[in-house]
C-alpha cells in the first residue's frame, strides 16, 4: 500500500465533530417531523403514519387566524422596512462622507444592539398607554414594531450590495443625457435588485421569527404563529404542535431554497 | 459635500431613522426614566423620583430588622446569564469551528450543499427549533424513552427546566451563528501558510495555533459576539427550557413587568442587560479595528 500524500486541509478530528454538529441539527428537527406524523393521541407512543394532526391544524381556527395574522404581519413590515431600508441605503453610500452620515448608520443598526426582550418592553410602555388613550388595538402597533427591527436587517445586505456595485455605470448613464430617476430606474435598481430581494428575505423571514415583539405587544386574541405555539405550548403538548412546527420548518426550508435559487440566477 | 446634496440624502434616510427614533430610541428613554420612578401599586409607575429600582437590582433590604444585603435572586441570575452565555459560546465554538473546517475544505463545488444544511436550522423558527431540543429531553421525550427501553433506567431523568436544559437548548439554537462568520474567515485563509509551516516540521498542533488560529481569529470573534448576545439576552428559550427554575435576565425583566409588579426594577434590569451587551459589542469593536491598525505598521 502506498503512502498518502500529507494534506494540509486535514485537521485530525474535524470531519469527525462536522458530522457531530450536523447530526446534533438535524436529529432534533428530524423527530418532531416524525411525531408530527403519528396517529396516536400520545405524542412518543407511535402507532403508525397519518396526516391526521395536520388536518386537524388544518380545521383549527385560532391557527388559521394566527396563520393570516402572521403573513399579513411579516409582509406588511418587510415591504415597508425594505423600502426604507433601500432608500436609507442609497442615501448612505457611494459618495463621500457627508455631515451625519456616521450618525444615520448608529441610528440604523440600533436595533440590533438592544436585546429584544428590552425593546418589547420599552414599546410595551408606551404602546400600552396609546392603547388606552386612544382605544385602537389594531395589528398596527405589531407592524410599526416589526418594522422597526426590520429595517437593519434588510438595510445591511442591501448596503453591502450597493457597496459592492459599479458607480461607473450611473456615470455613463448620465453622460448619455439620462435623467437621474431614469438613470435610477434602468440602471441602478436593476443592479441593486438581489441586494434588495435578499433584504426583503431575511425581513421577512426575522418578522415571521419573531414571538417575543409579538408576545408582549398584541391585544388580546390577536395571535400570531409563533405567539399561538407558545400559548398551546404552555397549555398542553399536543402532536398538533408538532404538525404545526412542521409546518414553519417546511416554510423555512422553501425561503431558503428559493432566496438561493433567486440570488444565484441574478449573480 | 455640499449643503443642498446633503440635504437630499438625510431626506432619504428621514423615513427609516424616524421609525427607529420614534419606535427604539425613544421608548429606550422612556426605559431609563422609569427606571428612576416608584413602583405603582398595580404595576406600571407613579411619578415620584426614586433609585430603588437601581437599589434591588443587587440589593435587597432585609423587611425584619431593616438591614441592607445583597439581593441572593437577582445576583444569581444575573450570575447565571452570564455564565450560561460564556459556556454557550464556548461549546459551540468547539462545535462550530471544526464544522467549518470541515465545509470550508471540501471541493468547491460541494460546499454549497453543506452551507445550505447550516442555513436551514439559521432560518427556521427560534421557538420550533426550541420545541424540538425539549422534546429530546422531557420526562416522556425521546431520551427517557430510550433509556427506559434500554433499562438503563428505570425512572424517567428529569433534565426539563434545569440550567443544563437551558444550556442545551441554547447551543442548539445558536449553533449555526457561529459557523457561518467562522467559514468565512477560513475560507480566505490560504493553505499555503500551513504547508510552509509543516515544511518547516511545525507539528499539526503547532500549525494550528500559531499559524491557522491567529489567521482566522476575526472569524472566531465575531461567531462569539454573534452567539454571546443573544445568548445575553435570551428569553425564548430559558422560558421554555428552563421555566420558573432557571431563569436568565430577559426573563427576570418580563416578570417584574409581570407578576412581579415592580416596573422600575424591570426598567433598571433592562437597562443592566442592555448595557452588558453594549459592553461585549464596544470590547468587540476595540479589538477587531486594534488588528487593524496592527496590520497598518
Amino acid at each position: 500500500m502506498t503512502k498518502r500524500s500529507f494534506d494540509v486541509t486535514k485537521l485530525p478530528g474535524t470531519a469527525v465533530m462536522a458530522v457531530a454538529c450536523f447530526v446534533i441539527l438535524y436529529v432534533p428537527m428530524a423527530i418532531l417531523v416524525g411525531y408530527s406524523f403519528n396517529s396516536g393521541n400520545v405524542i412518543g407512543n407511535w402507532e403508525g403514519v397519518s396526516l391526521r394532526w395536520y388536518g386537524a391544524a388544518l380545521h383549527n381556527q385560532a391557527f388559521l387566524d394566527a396563520a393570516i395574522n402572521s403573513l399579513i404581519l411579516a409582509t406588511t413590515a418587510s415591504v415597508i422596512s425594505t423600502v426604507f431600508a433601500t432608500m436609507a441605503a442609497l442615501a448612505t453610500t457611494r459618495t463621500d462622507r457627508f455631515r451625519g452620515e456616521g450618525t444615520i448608520h448608529i441610528i440604523l443598526n440600533q436595533p440590533l444592539m438592544v436585546p429584544e426582550i428590552v425593546l418589547a418592553i420599552a414599546l410595551l410602555i408606551i404602546i400600552g398607554q396609546i392603547k388606552q388613550a386612544t382605544g385602537y388595538t389594531g395589528l398596527g402597533f405589531l407592524i410599526a414594531a416589526h418594522t422597526t427591527f426590520c429595517i437593519p436587517f434588510a438595510y445591511l445586505p442591501i448596503r453591502a450590495r450597493l457597496e459592492g456595485m459599479d458607480l461607473s455605470l450611473e456615470t455613463a448613464a448620465a453622460d448619455l443625457y439620462a435623467s437621474r430617476f431614469y438613470t435610477f430606474r434602468r440602471v441602478t435598481l436593476p443592479l441593486l435588485a438581489p441586494g434588495i430581494l435578499s433584504g426583503f428575505m431575511l425581513a421577512f423571514v426575522v418578522s415571521l421569527d419573531d414571538l417575543v415583539m409579538s408576545d408582549f405587544l398584541k391585544s388580546p386574541g390577536q395571535d400570531t404563529l409563533p405567539t399561538y405555539l407558545m400559548s398551546e405550548l404552555k397549555r398542553n403538548l399536543t402532536s398538533e404542535i408538532y404538525a404545526i412546527s412542521s409546518l414553519l420548518l417546511l416554510l423555512s426550508v422553501l425561503i431558503v431554497a428559493g432566496s438561493w435559487v433567486a440570488t444565484r440566477k441574478k449573480d | 459635500m455640499s449643503g443642498p446634496e446633503t440635504w437630499r440624502r438625510w431626506a432619504l434616510a428621514l423615513p427609516a431613522v424616524v421609525v427607529i427614533m420614534l419606535f427604539s430610541i425613544l421608548p429606550l428613554g422612556v426605559v431609563l426614566v422609569y427606571s428612576l420612578l416608584t413602583p405603582g401599586d398595580f404595576g406600571n409607575v407613579k411619578w415620584i423620583f426614586s433609585t430603588d429600582g437601581w437599589f434591588s437590582v443587587l440589593f435587597e433590604r432585609n423587611i425584619f430588622d431593616d438591614t441592607i444585603g445583597l439581593s441572593g435572586a437577582n445576583l444569581g441570575i444575573l450570575f447565571r446569564s452570564i455564565v450560561l452565555s460564556i459556556v454557550t459560546t464556548l461549546i459551540t465554538l468547539i462545535f462550530g469551528l471544526p464544522t467549518a473546517w470541515f465545509i470550508a475544505t471540501r471541493p468547491p463545488a460541494q460546499r454549497n450543499f453543506w452551507l445550505f444544511l447550516i442555513t436551514i436550522p439559521f432560518w427556521t423558527n427560534l421557538l420550533v427549533r426550541t420545541i424540538a431540543v425539549q422534546e429530546m429531553i422531557r420526562s416522556e421525550g425521546v431520551f427517557n424513552r430510550i433509556l427506559l427501553a434500554v433499562g438503563i433506567i428505570k425512572e424517567p431523568i428529569q433534565m426539563m427546566f434545569s440550567d443544563f436544559a437551558v444550556l442545551l437548548g441554547m447551543t442548539y439554537v445558536f449553533l449555526p451563528l457561529m459557523v457561518l462568520p467562522v467559514y468565512a474567515a477560513i475560507e480566505k485563509f490560504d493553505f499555503r501558510l500551513a504547508e510552509a509551516s509543516y515544511d518547516l516540521y511545525a507539528s499539526r498542533f503547532f500549525c494550528l495555533r500559531r499559524v491557522i488560529l491567529p489567521l482566522i481569529r476575526p472569524g472566531v470573534i465575531a461567531g462569539s459576539i454573534l452567539v454571546f448576545v443573544p445568548s445575553l439576552g435570551a428569553y425564548v428559550t430559558p422560558r421554555v427550557m428552563g421555566g420558573g427554575k432557571s431563569m436568565m435576565l430577559g426573563n427576570l425583566i418580563d416578570l417584574q413587568f409581570g407578576q412581579g409588579r415592580n416596573w422600575p426594577l424591570g426598567a433598571a434590569l433592562s437597562i443592566t442587560l442592555t448595557a452588558l451587551v453594549l459592553i461585549a459589542l464596544i470590547w468587540y469593536t476595540r479589538i477587531t479595528s486594534g488588528r487593524k491598525e496592527q496590520s497598518h505598521d
